[in-house]
């Protein structure tokens, strides 16, 4: 099913969304990638804040090439999401409602997905120049001395992304009987 | 005794550098739209679309064609009877990539030492592989290598006795493996024989071959076409996400072993699969 969808969502939301669905994001959505989480994770495990309030919010694991003038962002395609899996159920467990990026996710992710009825969407892997026009407006909020893995607040339009585990934990990879 | 100097060495490592990360080359784009007009599954149809759309819009707007503009790796051919004149080779070779990623607003992406990860911000140092060859020419191959697909890669030590069978397994185990993570359509690399680091070396070589040549020898030239019917039977598809396209190509590359030995390595390579050669 192809449906147009906002962010930030709530669970209301995440939990009609299904393997398979097409979507397109309008509104405002997060990038982090391997060291962001990192430092995310260390921080929430000390009690610490971190720079983001993580209810209902949907991350993007992108790292982007620089912006060149009058450019809103460089390329910016998804990331192998599997790196970040022993950091997600973490952040899942904070409020964490959505993550676009590529690839498949541990057990224990889709786990975590299920319980805290959450939705992970892919992106198409390599097609950083064309997912950029989607985003209207990029700005680092944090951590800005991890360069391009900062993390950054973004307005998209019409982002397209699919859903691939759902909260039902449905899985796209692996339900259609492909090879995994 | 033909002089090269650096200055001019540098200079074209820029241009190559941006040249690579911002145009595929005319095979792959082939390779690439000819699939998005045969694919059957309907998601996959819809992802090489915009895998064609995307190449378009970044050669349009100069935009990197994928986000991760790679570790700059180089096979470098340096005729015997050439010199180079002004700075180590190495060093020009590096300011080229320090250059050119700045220029070109490609993304810095590595890191100076893999345990404490502090990136360089220049993306050196690369990755040169040299050979001396004949002749006094100096030919320099960039190929940027993204890490979503470097990272399913496989080196397998395997026993004579495990024959081609034992080949085949490590290939399509390792592609099986990969699935949706390395951003197929895959190029898929293989180095058989040599020693533990000559088969990567020349899986990563394989990589670089242009899609329309095949082995020129007709058992392995069988062996890539066998591969790659069986690859694209398995119906991961483009993104991983259903269809016939999971490879454009096999390529298989092979060197004389050990008595003892079958090694054989698989570099992956995304459907971004860059390269650029120039002859100076």
């Amino acid at each position: 099913m192809e449906r147009h969808i906002t962010a930030p969502f709530d669970k209301k939301l995440a939990e009609e969304l299904t393997a398979g669905d097409y979507v397109y994001i309008t509104g405002t959505i997060y990038s982090a990638r391997d060291a962001a989480h990192k430092r995310m994770y260390d921080s929430l495990m000390k009690g610490e804040e971190i720079p983001m309030e993580l209810k209902d919010q949907v991350i993007y694991y992108l790292g982007p090439t620089p912006a060149r003038e009058g450019q809103v962002i460089g390329s910016a395609g998804p990331t192998t999401s599997s790196r970040m899996d022993k950091y997600t159920p973490l952040l899942l467990e904070k409020g964490l409602n959505g993550m676009i990026g590529k690839g498949k996710r541990s057990e224990e992710v889709i786990r975590s997905i299920i319980s805290q009825k959450a939705v992970y969407f892919a992106a198409v892997g390599g097609a950083g120049a064309l997912l950029s026009k989607c985003i209207k407006k990029s700005e680092i909020i944090a951590y800005e001395d991890l360069g391009t893995e900062a993390i950054r607040r973004m307005e998209v339009e019409n982002f397209p992304a699919i859903v691939v585990i759902d909260s039902k934990g449905h899985n796209l990879y692996t339900d259609r009987g492909c090879v995994d | 005794m033909r002089t090269i100097h650096t200055d001019e060495i540098i200079k074209n490592v820029k241009e190559m550098c941006i040249e690579a990360n911002l145009y595929l080359s005319s095979d792959m784009k082939e390779a690439i739209g000819k699939a998005a007009r045969e694919e059957q599954g309907v998601l996959g149809k819809r992802i090489l679309g915009q895998l064609c759309e995307n190449m378009e819009i970044a050669a349009q707007n100069q935009i990197p064609i994928c986000q991760d503009t790679g570790m700059a790796v180089f096979f470098v051919k340096m005729g015997q009877d050439m010199h180079v004149e002004g700075i180590p080779l190495s060093e020009a070779i590096n300011q080229g990539v320090r250059e050119g990623y700045e220029e070109g607003y490609l993304r810095k992406s590595v890191v100076g030492d893999p345990l404490l990860r502090v990136n360089t911000k220049d993306n050196t140092p690369a990755i040169i592989h040299y050979d001396i060859v004949p002749g006094d020419q100096l030919e320099i191959l960039i190929a940027p290598k993204g890490f979503g697909s470097e990272n399913m890669s496989r080196i397998f030590m395997l026993k004579p006795a495990d024959g081609v069978e034992g080949v085949k397994k490590a290939v399509l185990d390792t592609v099986f493996e990969a699935g949706p993570n390395a951003c197929p359509p895959v190029v898929v690399g293989v180095g058989i024989g040599g020693d533990f680091e000559k088969c990567a070396i020349l899986a990563k070589k394989a990589l670089t071959r242009n899609l329309a040549d095949r082995s020129s020898l007709p058992h392995i030239r069988q062996l890539e076409e066998e591969l790659l019917e069986k690859i694209n039977a398995s119906g991961i598809g483009p993104g991983g996400l259903g269809g016939n396209t999971t490879a454009l190509v096999v390529n298989i590359e092979t060197y004389p072993t050990h008595i003892a030995g079958l090694p054989v390595a698989v570099n992956m390579c995304c459907h971004v699969n860059r390269h650029v050669r120039r002859v100076l």
